[in-house]
């Protein structure tokens, strides 16, 4: 075990080039000949496209083409599609409407392509844009649920009468309906979980070449998942076979869940590459950014607790619509169902669960899985019901929440999944200690003789991450396999090169990965790399989301490197002419134990290349390659306290504390672990007090740059106080599961209970701005 | 960006003959309005002429009784500035309010008073401390010089060239920041004159842009104290309401936020 190894903050090892500026992004990237694509969006929420004039536009500077949604049909590349099949409670299939990469008749979002540029440079390609004309019939849109399922209210897609796509239930509606007619007391609840935008910090770009002489296409793209990319146009958008198309995604900067979806803009420079036989290059802005990354979140929901008479819960039911925009995205059926639904158990005992869920079409960007997806509506429902449940009930929120934890694992809920383990009192305690929950009444009183009203707000959250058996993904209706892969390569000088397919775009892979093998073989880490991101190199993968990557990729690492150090033992033992079950690994060498004979592990892999000298019948080489298939999710869990105060004369928030206990398992990098937590306490905060898209009534984004879309700041935001309270998880040798996205699933009903409790008033929705909390206070 | 041309401006009186020559021609100050609107294709001038390195434009002087702050000083170097520090210490806490370190390293007094953003903080300060702006043709005293949303008195190819602050006996601004964008969702500015009068503006509240608060002057003029705005009622009528505060909110705020600036002139 060398001092690199799992459990050591290592410093992040790919951070010298991002801090010195030298990372290499899709723009980055230049390729003799490219031209520039530039995209002809609608300004309408919903209209016919009646004609399209590029007269004009063909003769500008610079032009090589003006391409339109009905050129790209009628060359037959395929419909955007959804990878996740989910059935109604009537067991019709889901009502999905077409998605063509470029509209060839009906747009219906502001944003949504109708023709692209392909032109010399990129203002060249804008000023011509400029000059195309586009006739648009205009039609009455839906920007919100409720204007969807209107009677009468214009409707989005022939396929899906009402707008909806489908009205999906999980649970047993005759013991919920038991339990309450028992119940002692019943607490309802009604919540929006806002929409937001994901604004990773680069914008989507792609660049796309065709080489005309072998029929074969690269695409260099900002993805969290080049394989499934590949896989996606290749065998359902019909640019390329998989062998003809190679997909790169080099330096990714950030994605929560954004850039796990293949868009229109990817495929369309794919096509055009080969239309205009140039490499064509797409960089969105900001703006397009705001208006084609899929959206998240935008639940509203309708939720009912019962409690018997010691308060122990006895039934759950919840009723939410999930507003889908204008088109399903790649996963965005799952993320309301079975990344939502399956998580209403929370950390508590709940013997009876309803749910359902009405997938609704709208007027306005797609909306997909965005970090945390579906858990955080999950946790931010729940525990803002347990909280308002508390005060009705007139007991401690802590106290109530701690009566009905869950205690014993594993333990199956009422949803699907079974939890594995976990210690929800470690958790809750080690918050309460951290914050001093006990002292709060008398810090209460104190502010409140200067002024400021106090308030404190717990949230215990559970997540499913890990995701997870394939065989379980794919009975609910998954399109994919959700393993991952891996291949160690042992260079015959003893180096290491890691293959992954596992996608790092923040997450730190090219240092914990490395730790990992550190771990086993005593190594400093400097002597492995991480190759990642490129189709022709890493041999397959599922890539990054849903806090995967260590759970998943990293166990498929383990697996691979038992099989390196099998064979590696075995050339080992041959050459200090020792059994095999007596060399053991330590500092990079292999050793019979208890002897001083030993062989370094360049040597071993030197023989190994060499094969001068192997054993006999082994096959020379030092390369194995592991697929593997997780058997459950794993669940991390955690206790968020937030304690601060409101200016009743403002509205306006202040933190005075906020800690944080997790459950993570074991961690491999405790200060990446600590990166990835206080990232997703921002997102988290950030939709709780900043964050919130809005449409007007035409459908048209209000929210459409960060002059009104209100992205955290470090000032807005407190210094964080974590702590770990871990149970090793027993379904992966290395007891992890995860830690990407808590923060941002168990951060928000924090922050909105002990606003609540700082007003006196349950009626608040997020974002809680200063203007929202000073009219709940003030009316 | 569409093509422009830019210039750099030696002098004031260059600057002017460049704009004569120019079809469409702009003056550029710190850029932090104009620059993002051409970014977004909004605006398309023929001709950019650069006032930022006019010397003539640069620097803070005291005065017998005030100060003088040339139109391109920027808003960092108000803040900062020793001067106004010691002359008009809410003047220089208002410059240190602005945006953010990158703004205020580049945007300066007179971009942000030509361009009159309603919601802009300098023109609070203008307006309330009385100030007299200079231009290349005239003087114009504060109380005439704001026209209305992103309008000024200010004719075609006026060059703002300083402004001129008196020193008042009190002095406060006092800010709510809009969470997005950082400028005034409200702010407003108090001021009592040496002869006991006193002068109160906000910005960022009105759908007319910065204006006089007229209830609040007359409580302050009796009674120079935070309690004394308590019975105020400002009418919500007239002021702006969009996704960040309503129009009631915002009248509230004027209440609050003259109460505060009140507290930091003492």
């Amino acid at each position: 075990m060398g001092v690199e190894g799992i459990g050591a903050s290592v410093v992040r090892k790919e951070d010298r080039r991002f801090i010195t500026g030298q990372g290499r992004y899709v723009d980055d990237i230049k390729m003799v000949g490219m031209s520039y694509a530039h995209f002809i969006r609608s300004p309408h929420a919903h209209a016919k496209v009646k004609g399209i004039d590029s007269a004009e536009a063909m003769k500008m500077p610079g032009v090589i083409a003006v391409l339109t949604g009905q050129q790209i049909v009628d060359d037959k590349v395929g419909n955007l599609i959804c990878g996740w099949a989910i059935t109604s409670k009537d067991g019709s299939p889901m009502k999905m409407g077409a998605w063509p990469a470029m509209a060839p008749e009906t747009v219906r979002f502001v944003g949504q392509a109708v023709a692209v540029v392909i032109a010399e440079t990129k203002n060249q390609a804008k000023d011509a844009a400029e000059a195309v004309v586009v006739n648009y019939e205009e039609l009455p849109a839906v920007p919100d649920i409720k204007a969807a399922l209107k009677a009468g209210a214009p409707q989005l897609h022939p396929e899906a009468p009402g707008n909806v796509v489908y009205d999906w239930h999980l649970g047993d509606e005759a013991a919920v309906k038991d339990a309450f007619s028992k119940a002692a007391n019943v607490v309802t609840l009604e919540l929006t979980n806002n929409r937001l935008v994901p604004n990773a910090m680069e914008p989507r770009a792609a660049i796309a070449h065709y080489d005309q002489a072998e029929e074969h296409y690269t695409l260099y793209t900002t993805s969290q998942n080049p394989h499934v990319a590949r896989l996606v146009l290749s065998a359902f958008y019909n640019i390329a076979p998989e062998h003809k198309l190679r997909v790169i995604a080099p330096d990714v900067g950030g994605g929560f869940g954004s850039k796990i979806y293949i868009y229109p803009e990817e495929m369309v420079a794919l096509w055009a590459s080969k239309k205009v036989n140039r490499p064509v290059k797409w960089t969105g802005d900001r703006s397009e950014a705001f208006l084609t990354d899929a959206h998240g979140r935008d639940h509203v929901s309708k939720a009912e607790m019962a409690f018997d008479k010691d308060n122990k819960i006895v039934g759950l039911r919840v009723k939410t619509h999930a507003n889908f925009g204008a088109y399903m995205s790649l996963f965005s059926s799952a993320v309301p169902t079975y990344l939502y639904a399956t998580l209403l158990s929370g950390q508590y005992v709940i013997p009876a669960i309803y749910a359902e869920v009405m997938g609704v079409y709208t007027n306005t960007t797609p909306v997909d899985a965005y970090r945390g997806a579906g858990r955080p509506e999950a946790s931010y429902l729940l525990e803002r019901m347990m909280e308002t449940a508390a005060r009705q009930l007139k007991v401690d929120p802590a106290e109530l929440r701690k009566k009905n934890f869950i205690t014993t694992f594993p333990y199956q809920t009422p949803v699907i999944m079974a939890y594995d383990i976990g210690d929800f009192h470690a958790s809750i305690d080690a918050a309460m200690k951290a914050i001093d929950y006990a002292g709060f009444p008398a810090r209460k009183a104190k502010a409140k003789g200067e002024g400021k009203l106090r308030g404190i707000g717990v949230s215990c959250y559970i997540e499913a991450c890990g995701i997870a058996p394939s065989k379980a993904v794919g009975s609910l209706g998954a399109g994919v396999g959700l393993w991952e892969s891996a291949e160690i390569r042992v260079n015959p000088v003893g180096t290491i090169e890691v293959l992954t397919g596992s996608h790092s775009h923040g997450q730190g892979h090219e240092t914990t990965f490395c730790q990992i093998i550190a771990e086993r073989l005593g190594v400093p880490v400097s002597q492995v790399s991480i190759v990642h991101g490129d189709t022709d190199k890493v041999q397959f993968g599922m890539g990054t989301y849903g806090s995967r990557s260590i759970a998943v990729g990293g166990t498929a690492i383990v697996k691979a490197m038992e099989k390196v150090e099998a064979k590696a033992k075995k050339i080992a033992a041959h050459a200090l002419e020792a059994s095999e079950s007596d060399i053991v690994i330590e500092n990079g060498e292999f050793k019979v134990t208890g002897t001083d004979k030993s062989i370094a592990l360049p040597m071993v892999a030197l023989a190994a290349y060499t094969a001068h000298n192997l054993p006999d019948g082994m096959e020379p080489g030092l390369k194995e390659t592991a697929f593997y298939d997780p058997t459950n999710f794993t669940f991390p869990a955690g206790a968020y306290i937030c304690e601060l105060e409101v200016d009743p004369g403002t509205g306006k928030t202040s933190f005075v504390n906020f800690v944080a206990a997790d459950d993570f398992g074991r961690l491999i990098n405790p200060m990446i672990v600590e990166g990835q937590v206080h990232g997703g306490l921002a997102q988290g905060i950030g939709q709780a007090l900043l964050e919130g898209v809005v449409y007007d009534g035409t459908g048209q984004l209000v929210t459409a740059s960060f002059m009104d879309y209100t992205m955290p700041r470090a000032d807005d935001l407190p210094s964080f106080q974590l702590s770990h309270t871990p149970t090793l998880c027993p379904g992966n040798p290395l007891g992890v599961k995860g830690c990407g996205e808590a923060g941002a699933i168990g951060a928000s009903a924090a922050v909105i209970n002990a606003i609540t409790d700082a007003i006196g008033n349950n009626k608040l929705e997020m974002p809680a701005t200063p203007d929202r909390v000073w009219h709940a206070i003030h009316g | 960006m569409y093509e422009t041309t830019y210039h750099r401006a030696s002098s004031v009186d260059d600057a002017v003959a460049l704009f004569g020559k120019g079809t469409e021609a702009k003056f550029l100050a710190g850029g932090q309005t104009l620059l993002p609107v051409m970014k977004q294709r909004l605006a398309a001038p023929s001709d950019v002429i650069d006032l930022s390195k006019v010397k003539e434009l640069i620097g803070i002087e005291p005065t017998g009784d005030g100060i003088v702050v040339r139109a391109a000083t920027t808003h960092y170097d108000v803040a900062t500035s020793n001067v106004v520090q010691k002359a008009i210490p809410a003047l220089a806490h208002l410059a240190s309010l602005i945006g953010d370190p990158a703004v205020r390293h580049r945007g300066t007094i007179g971009g942000s008073l030509a361009n009159n953003d309603p919601a802009a903080d300098y023109p609070a300060a203008v307006l309330a401390l009385g100030a007299t702006i200079k231009t290349n043709k005239r003087t114009i005293a504060a109380d005439d010089f704001f026209k209305g949303l992103f309008a000024t008195a200010l004719e075609d190819g006026e060059i703002i060239t300083a402004v001129s602050f008196p020193v008042q006996a009190k002095a406060g601004y006092a800010k709510f920041p809009n969470p997005a964008s950082r400028f005034a969702l409200t702010g407003v500015f108090v001021a009592r004159t040496p002869a006991g009068d006193v002068r109160v503006a906000a910005t960022g509240a009105s759908q007319s842009g910065v204006m006089r608060v007229g209830p609040i002057e007359a409580a302050l003029k009796a009674n120079w104290s935070a309690g004394a705005i308590d019975g105020v009622t400002i009418p919500s009528a007239g002021l702006l309401a969009d996704i960040h505060g309503s129009a009631a909110y915002r009248a509230n705020l004027i209440k609050v936020m003259a109460q505060r600036a009140v507290i930091t002139a003492g």
